[in-house]
């Protein structure tokens, strides 16, 4: 699956700095095959105090089960605000997510955290299941999730 | 109207509404299955005793489950690799795996999604959608035709297949209808059309950055028993600003993970409740039981499906198309045809055509199109008027009488009014009687007296065509052929004479089972299973009209056996009683469940005279359980008609028949059947108080007598005929 936003449409926090420095960054995300429905994700930064900084993507449309991408849930208070235009469908298991957001410039190196939140019907709820610095360097490294995600990376 | 209502979302949700059905039958069974091989909690236990017991076993533990069957799930960390088990609360280890199901992972999504995701999920919410239409237009169509609610479970007659649908909607009808309500409502909840009351819960932010309290300290999971439990999760390792998450049946609560303090707990909202209880009945999740109950009825939609096309097919074939149908405006005769499954459209479809070729201008409509100011040159009003349930307006009837009751004055060209029904019915031809008391309450001026005709009779028509012509002023013969099934050659095996003494030639004709082949066996078709009781219909050569006689012998018995006594100037009976054995007739069969002994072990009380003998002679053969039957006979004269004679000498010796008590009507001291019974009325109160079932067999005027005299026996015990007609207890057989 891949998916292009020409035009960004993230929360404020994120676009304000450089809105004129902006460069597209795709986020690959791969899934193991854990044997269970689509996976709902949710993709979103944290600043470098730990706090919600907005989000980047949610794949699985029914915002009955965002309770179970708990620690998105409980920073975003599952407010539909937070992802409105950048929903998707959920991913299937041994599928993958590819995604191209237009990034601004002052997110990298500068202490933010992607995160990825994991759900399945009827399996474990994976919150944090990735958590990795946004760095220049890091670009292209994958790295591998802990329960559903069997890697996931960035490219500049 | 309501009809359509019925018919329609049937047949064109009838493949969703079948795989919703079946996937939801298999899927009930998973939660029973669920709540009888998960280790349950002992009474009693609290969250904090299996919590220290389960993280005995996996440190690593940061959630557990708990399913409303019971089963305890956890999850866990162990060196960096996620783990799962079932987890036995007594020792807080696992058992099984945690993974779910397959099998039912894929039932579950062919059930709510046909795997195509949302727009799967919104065909089978139009699925449920049409359950529901069903359910409610399917509850209203059984009211209509029982006569009411208390009358709900009353016993149904007519063809197989009717009577299948309505005895299984009648039960299954609760289960689908919880099924489709909760179904919408899930539904409604998945696309968010559901308003949603609360604010979605969320931890506080004040903890107190402690870490490492003991989870066996903890107060409120010491204060939650398990069977309370939906879920606990554990703050991650090295995040000292998380908590513990407690969810139950009644709230979440979040409890500082350093002092083991509550910090915030909310209640689950009414909302919130009644989700949870909708959802559990839907599912079985919590309510096995009932899960397996709503799974059983649900099996009963793909067999109501099936009927329910039958009933359909049946009743188009039954109604055929009229050809040369004059305009309303310009036909002398208006013929209205009052009919439910479409076989009175047959008959008006004979009675158009003959009027036709008679060379008279003819419109044929449904009842329910009257309109007098329509008919400019109506001479005449013919109406053809079957009965729906008891007493109620045929489908094809609705509003007539009361179109008819709010017109100034009745129309000035006269009426002749035809009733159709079943004669063993109580409500026979009741709709067409209340049509002639509205018409003569009218001051309707009639063409015929009323007249019925009993159970599609074409002898009774072709009669009631002759009187019309009459009154017509010329010669009507009206020959009605209904639908008939292929008929087969029979060869006759044997035959038996009797009463040619008295002028009255009667034979037992037996005729070999005809060969069947395995299609036609399949569908039910041809002469291949059948019992006692049941018709075969012969068609006389030269005569395309049938004749029916009771079957003496089951499938069973190996052969075809009837009783024909040679009626004057019969055609049919001529010719049957002239056959000699290798000689063949063409005959169908014709399923008449309602005369059939049954399988109970109450007694049966066998009433019948002359050839009404055949059926009751046919139970007693096939009664080789020695269910107790007591069989009254009534014949004319004991050397020359005594029918089967000598076998029920045998089968009472050998005690498929308990008593035999014959009445002899010529001779010294002429006896009838009906005086019979008057003179065992104490034992025949006794029998019936007991539970035995009445059949009668022979001619109307005997019929007639039995009934008196039974009335006469039973009033004494405060019991009437009607009763045991309508519990099915006493059945006729009238000829």
């Amino acid at each position: 699956m891949k998916i292009f936003l020409a035009t960004l449409l993230l929360t404020t926090a994120l676009t304000l700095p450089g809105l004129a420095m902006a460069r597209p960054v795709t986020f690959t995300t791969t899934l193991n095959n854990y044997g269970g429905d689509g996976a709902y994700l949710a993709l979103y930064v944290t600043d470098a105090s730990g706090a919600y900084a907005g989000s980047l993507w949610m794949a699985g449309g029914k915002s009955k089960y965002y309770e179970h991408l708990s620690d998105w849930y409980r920073a975003t208070k599952g407010d539909p605000a937070q992802i409105n235009g950048i929903t998707g469908a959920s991913v299937g298991a041994g599928r993958s997510l590819e995604i191209t957001l237009d990034l601004a410039d002052t997110l990298f190196d500068a202490g933010y955290t992607l995160h990825i939140d994991a759900a399945v019907e009827d399996m474990r709820d994976s919150p944090n299941e990735i958590a990795v610095p946004l760095t220049k360097s890091g670009a292209g490294s994958p790295v591998k999730g802990r329960r559903y995600i069997s890697n996931f990376s960035y490219g500049l | 109207m309501l009809r359509a209502f019925h018919r329609w979302p049937g047949i064109f949700a009838l493949v969703l509404i079948t795989i919703l059905a079946l996937s939801g039958a298999a899927l009930s069974v998973f939660p029973a299955v669920e709540r009888l091989s998960a280790p349950q909690a002992e009474a009693g236990l609290n969250v904090a005793v299996l919590t220290a017991r389960i993280q005995a076993a996996y440190p690593g533990v940061e959630q557990i489950r708990r399913s409303p069957t019971g089963k305890i799930i956890a999850y866990w960390f162990d060196q960096g690799t996620p783990g799962s088990a079932m987890i036995d609360p007594a020792t807080g280890k696992g058992v099984a795996s945690a993974d779910p199901n397959q099998i039912e992972r894929w039932l579950t999504n062919l059930h709510r999604s046909l795997f195509l995701d949302d727009a799967g999920r919104i065909s089978m919410a139009v699925g449920a959608g049409g359950m529901l239409v069903l359910a409610i237009s399917g509850v209203m169509l059984v009211l209509r035709r029982v006569g009411g609610w208390r009358r709900w479970f009353t016993r149904l007659r007519g063809p197989l297949s009717g009577r299948l649908h309505v005895e299984i909607a009648r039960i299954a009808v609760a289960g689908l209808l919880l099924s489709s309500v909760t179904a919408l409502w899930m539904a409604a909840s998945t696309f968010d059309l559901l308003p949603v009351f609360s604010p979605p819960p969320v931890a506080p932010a004040e903890v107190s950055g402690l870490t490492g309290a003991k989870v066996e300290t903890i107060d409120l999971l010491l204060r939650t028993r398990v069977s309370e439990l939906r879920e606990l999760a554990f703050p991650y390792p090295d995040d000292a600003t998380d908590v513990f998450t407690v969810k139950t049946d009644q709230g979440t609560g979040y409890v500082d993970q350093g002092t083991g303090a509550q910090l915030a707990w909310i209640d689950l909202t009414i909302w919130e409740h009644v989700s949870e209880t909708l959802y559990m009945l839907h599912t079985g999740q919590g309510a096995a039981a009932l899960g397996l109950l709503l799974g059983v009825m649900a099996l009963g939609v793909p067999i109501m499906g099936v009927t329910g096309i039958i009933m359909w097919v049946a009743g188009r074939r039954a109604r055929p198309g009229i050809k040369g149908n004059f305009a309303a405006a310009r036909a002398e005769t208006i013929i209205l045809v009052g009919s439910e499954g479409g076989s009175t459209w047959g008959f008006a479809a004979t009675l158009h055509q003959a009027l036709t070729d008679a060379g008279q201008t003819v419109h044929a409509a449904p009842m329910s199109d009257f309109a007098p100011a329509k008919y400019a040159k109506a001479r005449r009003y013919l109406i053809l008027a079957a009965t729906y349930g008891v007493g109620n307006a045929p489908a094809s009837a609705a509003g007539f009488l009361d179109h008819l009751r709010a017109l100034p004055s009745a129309p000035h060209a006269p009426i002749a009014i035809l009733g159709f029904g079943d004669r063993n019915f109580s409500a026979y031809c009741a709709f067409a009687e209340a049509v002639v008391n509205e018409a003569e309450a009218k001051g309707w001026v009639t063409l015929l007296p009323f007249d019925t005709i009993d159970r599609q009779s074409p002898q009774e028509f072709a009669r009631w065509g002759r009187a019309l012509g009459q009154a017509m002023g010329f010669e009507l013969e009206l020959v009605h052929q209904p639908v008939l099934p292929a008929a087969q050659q029979l060869t006759l095996i044997s035959r038996r004479d009797f009463g040619t003494e008295l002028q009255a030639p009667t034979a037992i004709l037996r005729f070999a089972m005809p060969k069947v082949s395995i299609w036609r066996a399949l569908f039910g078709y041809g002469i291949s299973r059948f019992e006692a009781g049941d018709l075969l219909g012969i068609l006389p050569k030269g005569s395309a009209v049938p004749r029916f006689y009771s079957l003496a012998s089951g499938s069973r018995d190996g052969f075809v056996e009837i009783v024909v006594k040679q009626q004057a100037g019969g055609l049919c009976s001529g010719q049957l009683v002239a056959l000699e054995p290798g000689d063949t007739v063409s005959g169908f069969l014709r399923r008449n469940p309602d005369f059939h002994a049954g399988r109970k072990a109450s007694p049966l009380i066998l009433i019948g005279a002359g050839t009404g003998i055949g059926p009751l002679a046919g139970f007693v053969r096939a009664n080789a359980r020695h269910r107790p039957v007591h069989l009254f006979f009534g014949m004319r004269h004991a050397d020359s008609d005594f029918l089967y004679g000598q076998e029920l000498t045998d089968w009472q010796a050998d005690g498929r028949l308990t008593r035999m008590v014959t009445a002899v009507s010529r001779g010294a001291k002429p006896h009838h059947v009906q005086d019979a019974l008057r003179g065992d009325a104490t034992h025949l109160a006794q029998l019936i108080a007991r539970g035995a079932k009445v059949m009668v067999c022979g001619g109307r005027n005997m019929a007639a007598g039995v009934a008196e005299a039974l009335s006469e026996i039973l009033a004494p015990a405060g019991l009437t005929t009607a009763e045991l007609k309508a519990a099915g207890r006493y059945v006729e057989d009238v000829y």
